[in-house]
């Protein structure tokens, strides 16, 4: 018998590898050291005159870069080395300001047609690269408490609404409210109402000692909103930070019911960072200044959005962002948009004290930011950067005041949706927020990330040039065969972990070397089994064929069960060691394909279809 | 070596084999109950700090250094070079601490310091972590059993389950008798070892499951050794690359990964003996026999097929 495969499978392989080359390919361009330009809102883009003034400014300083390039709305400046872009960093932030935020990055050097094509090389861990690594934990217990806090202030004020006498709202120990009545008829009615406007309530009744009690539990839905709600208002405001602080490929993700990881490659000064992302934004809601109002009790601010326009303000608060409970975007019953807001009860009631007075004036809200200008020097020849904090404040809303406000109010006559949740993300984002820890920090210099991938890079190198010398040395011809599927291997695992764009880490670089000493194991069943039926009798043309047949199943089960290792190790493990087994899982398919197919079409290609009086194996 | 006829009475060395495996699961377990692992920052929680040193570091030194400024609770040593220090201090939280530290090292030395890196790891975030990697282990060989009861049949997933959690046992107790930090990369390790080594296992059970079905004569001690005489090539081939790399990387990877390397190291060379010994012997113990694989599965005929 002959051994052969069709032509089309033939074609198939060889398409499947050619692809493979083809994502692969973009690892083998090195990254410029690259400038990136992003504009700090939606007004300031980053536009082609922009980058023209760049170019100039490089010019006359005498830096020169390999292109200047605008890029999904963002610019990017290449240079050929690190201290040029130190330099031309310090001269861009100079020239730009405040407006854009300027942070060096490494830019891949993927080819246009490549890039067409989805490809790009695989991203580095911050073990590879360096950076700083937080692990931030929001106190949703806090959260919670804040809530029922301005659900007593509510009760309050309905009950009294509805002439419910009440003796009594309280917080119990076990994290339940307590409305005290005393008498049961009341107390019968209050529960009604309650019950009726609270559909997030759990209610029982209670009788002790004379006294009627309604107690109150949100139910575990609420429970879970509430503490949804504070780790994405927290999440908000920690992108806004993160982006203020200039890093390119931030990374701002929820871990879990209640933490946040946040990740910053090529940023070396931790506790910098580290002071900013846990500042908070403020509000501040004033009143407008009446035309006769004193020079000395006015101020005036720019409108966020619209710079240039301005409104003059009262000196004095009514409230600030730690009374506000819960902004929303919503629609008002004609379908316009609308925030609602939701106060604690002694916002509430300053609110009401003040726009009592003031209905048809209008309230401005003023967005506070604590906010840092990074100064570029040079101190004894060295770059250095410093910080220089500073408050902004824009105004976010100026609306006029329809009626007495109290702990609930909405801000209507908006323009749409998009203003509409903008302002809300706003409120919240400077509104009183559930409290975050850092509960975890790593932070990798620059100099041990250049290490990691050298030592890592070297172990791969070494052990595979072992095996590859092995192998032909104990299966000679077939032993070549094998190194090119087992080179081949390589090849599609890094094209597969770009083109998922997975995350390569020092582990997983191990799982790479680990992948490459299992990858052979395939093929030496194969191998073992083509030897052993030669050696029972078997003519070698029918032992090939049984070889890479019988030994087919056992590959299947022995390489499933460890993929079954590696997706758990994958579900319950974090960055690096994530990264591992992202690389043991994608090597292990990688590896069966090319020790089974690939090397069977080799096989088959070298001995198929001629006759030789013996087997080089 | 696929030439030879001869058998190699495998399972005759079965008692010393089980008195091995019975001593060494002993020392580990033994280890592990009193002296137990030497948990690294990602279990324990904590802080560490590492500096880098132009010239030799001189650990005595800055062991007195720190201890003179208030810092308690301190280990400090080596990491991978002479120039390479590596502090960990029981400290609560304190962003500034790396830069503390360094700035309170470079005070008394002319030589330029570099902060290499900082890590923090909160005590909670630590005991959560050795929760689940305990959980995952579990639910790995728990997964695993159950695949093999369905491939094969429940006395191979036994004997399987047990060569593994003899292997991973074995693992731990190394690390655990010359307290060698385990930190999250070796527990990773371990969870490598688990696959690796259930790959050695399954393919014995593959042919002694062949062999079963085909040698209709001989007793099951004998188709045991015969299976294993005609899988040693390929195990010891395997064992062998796999070794050559991981000691590439045991020897070039660096100190980050050294205890992942090491952890693999242990792991293939017990989970090469057990694949041959432990997880055979168990199924001989149970009285494994021809009938527990009759009616034989489809997939013999279907595999033929197959490229």
């Amino acid at each position: 018998m002959l051994n052969r495969y069709p032509l089309w499978k033939n074609l198939l392989i060889l398409l499947l590898l050619a692809l493979g080359l083809l994502y692969a390919a973009p690892n083998l361009y090195p990254d410029d050291y690259a400038i990136q330009l992003s504009g700090t809102r939606e007004m300031y883009q980053v536009d082609e005159p922009l980058l023209e003034r760049i170019s100039t400014v490089l010019e006359r300083e005498g830096i020169s870069n390999k292109g200047v390039e605008l890029q999904d709305g963002n610019g990017l400046v290449r240079f050929a080395d690190g201290e040029s872009q130190l330099r031309a960093k310090a001269v861009i932030a100079g020239l730009l300001g405040d407006q854009y935020v300027v942070a060096m990055n490494l830019a891949p050097t993927t080819p246009d047609w490549l890039s067409a094509l989805g490809a790009g090389p695989m991203k580095l861990g911050l073990d590879l690269r360096g950076g700083v690594h937080f692990l931030l934990e929001v106190d949703t217990v806090q959260a919670v408490a804040q809530r029922l806090d301005v659900y007593v202030s509510e009760i309050k004020t309905k009950l009294r609404q509805e002439k419910l006498r009440y003796r009594l709202v309280d917080h119990r120990s076990d994290g339940s409210l307590e409305v005290k009545f005393a008498d049961e008829a009341v107390r019968d009615e209050a529960r009604s109402l309650l019950r009726k406007d609270y559909p997030e309530f759990l209610l029982s009744d209670e009788t002790v000692d004379g006294a009627y009690y309604v107690v109150i539990s949100l139910t575990e839905q609420t429970v879970r909103d509430i503490e949804d709600y504070a780790v994405k208002q927290n999440l908000t405001t920690l992108r806004n930070r993160v982006n203020e602080l200039g890093v390119a490929e931030p990374l701002v993700q929820r871990q879990g019911r209640n933490r946040i990881v946040v990740q910053l490659p090529g940023v070396q000064d931790a506790a910098a960072a580290k002071r900013i992302i846990g500042k908070t934004a403020n509000l501040e809601f004033r009143l407008e200044a009446t035309s006769q109002a004193p020079a000395g009790t006015t101020e005036t601010y720019e409108f966020r959005s619209q710079p240039g326009r301005t409104a003059t303000i009262e000196r004095d608060i009514i409230i600030t962002g730690s009374s506000v409970a819960n902004a929303q975007a919503a629609f008002d019953e004609n379908g316009m948009p609308q925030v609602s807001i939701t106060l604690d009860a002694k916002g509430g009631q300053m609110m009401g004290r003040v726009t009592r007075n003031a209905i048809q004036r209008r309230m401005a809200v003023l967005f506070v930011e604590f906010k840092n200008r990074t100064l570029t020097e040079t101190v004894d020849g060295v770059v250095q950067e410093r910080r220089i904090p500073y408050v902004e404040k824009k105004i976010i809303s100026l609306a006029t005041i329809q009626s007495v406000l109290g702990s609930q109010f909405r801000i209507t006559g908006l323009e749409s949706a998009t203003e509409s949740s903008e302002l809300a993300l706003l409120l919240r984002a400077g509104a009183l927020a559930a409290p975050i820890y850092f509960v975890e920090e790593r932070s990798i210099g620059p100099s041990l990330g250049a290490e990691n991938i050298e030592l890592g890079v070297m172990s791969v190198k070494i052990g595979f040039a072992l095996v590859l010398l092995f192998m032909v040395l104990y299966y000679r011809v077939f032993g070549v065969l094998a190194n090119i599927a087992l080179t081949l291997n390589l090849m599609l695992l890094v094209a597969v972990m770009s083109l998922l764009s997975a995350t390569l880490t020092l582990p997983g670089i191990a799982g790479i070397v680990l992948t490459v000493g299992m990858a052979v194991d395939a093929n030496v069943l194969i191998f073992s089994r083509i030897r052993e039926e030669m050696s029972n009798g078997v003519p070698w043309q029918s032992a090939i064929n049984a070889g890479f047949g019988r030994a087919f199943t056992t590959i299947l089960d022995a390489n499933i069960t460890t993929l079954i290792a590696a997706l758990i190790l994958f579900a319950m493990g974090t960055g690096p060691v994530k990264g591992f087994a992202v690389t043991l899982s994608v090597g292990i398919v990688t590896s069966m394909f090319t020790a089974i197919v690939v090397t069977r079409a080799l096989v088959n290609l070298t001995y198929g279809g001629r006759k030789p009086s013996r087997l080089a194996l | 070596m696929a030439k030879q006829n001869k058998i190699i009475n495998f399972m005759g060395l079965g008692k010393a084999a089980f008195a091995l495996s019975a001593l060494l699961i002993l020392i580990s377990v033994g280890s592990l109950a009193i002296q137990g692992l030497k948990f690294g920052l990602d279990f324990t929680g904590g802080s560490l700090v590492e500096v880098g040193y132009q010239q030799d570091a001189d650990l005595g030194k800055i062991r007195q250094i720190l201890g003179e400024a208030g810092y308690k609770d301190v280990t400090v040593q080596n990491f991978g070079a002479a120039t390479d220090v590596l502090i960990r201090l029981g400290e609560t939280h304190d962003p500034k601490l790396g830069d503390t530290v360094l700035a309170t090292l470079q005070a008394s030395e002319t030589q330029q310091l570099e902060l290499r890196r900082n890590e923090y790891v909160g005590a909670q975030v630590g005991e959560e972590l050795r929760e689940q990697g305990g959980l995952g282990m579990l639910l790995a060989l728990f997964m695993i059993m159950v695949y093999i009861a369905f491939r094969f049949q429940f006395k191979f997933s036994l004997g399987s389950v047990l060569a593994l959690a003899h292997d991973v046992i074995i693992t731990l107790g190394f690390f655990s008798v010359l307290g060698i930090e385990f930190d999250l990369t070796v527990l990773a390790a371990v969870l490598a070892v688990i696959g690796y080594s259930l790959n050695d296992t399954i393919v014995v059970f593959d042919r002694i499951r062949e062999n079963f079905r085909l040698l209709r004569k001989e007793e099951p001690v004998e188709v045991i050794n015969i299976s294993l005489t005609q899988t040693l090539s390929r195990t010891l081939m395997t064992s062998f690359t796999t070794l050559l790399v991981v000691l590439a990387l045991a020897l070039f990877g660096g100190e980050t990964i050294h205890g992942f390397a090491l952890a693999l190291l242990v792991g293939i060379v017990v989970g090469t003996y057990s694949s041959i010994y432990v997880a055979a012997n168990v199924m001989l113990l149970m009285g494994v026999s021809r009938d527990d694989l009759i009616p034989p599965p489809k997939e013999e005929d279907v595999v033929d097929e197959l490229p």
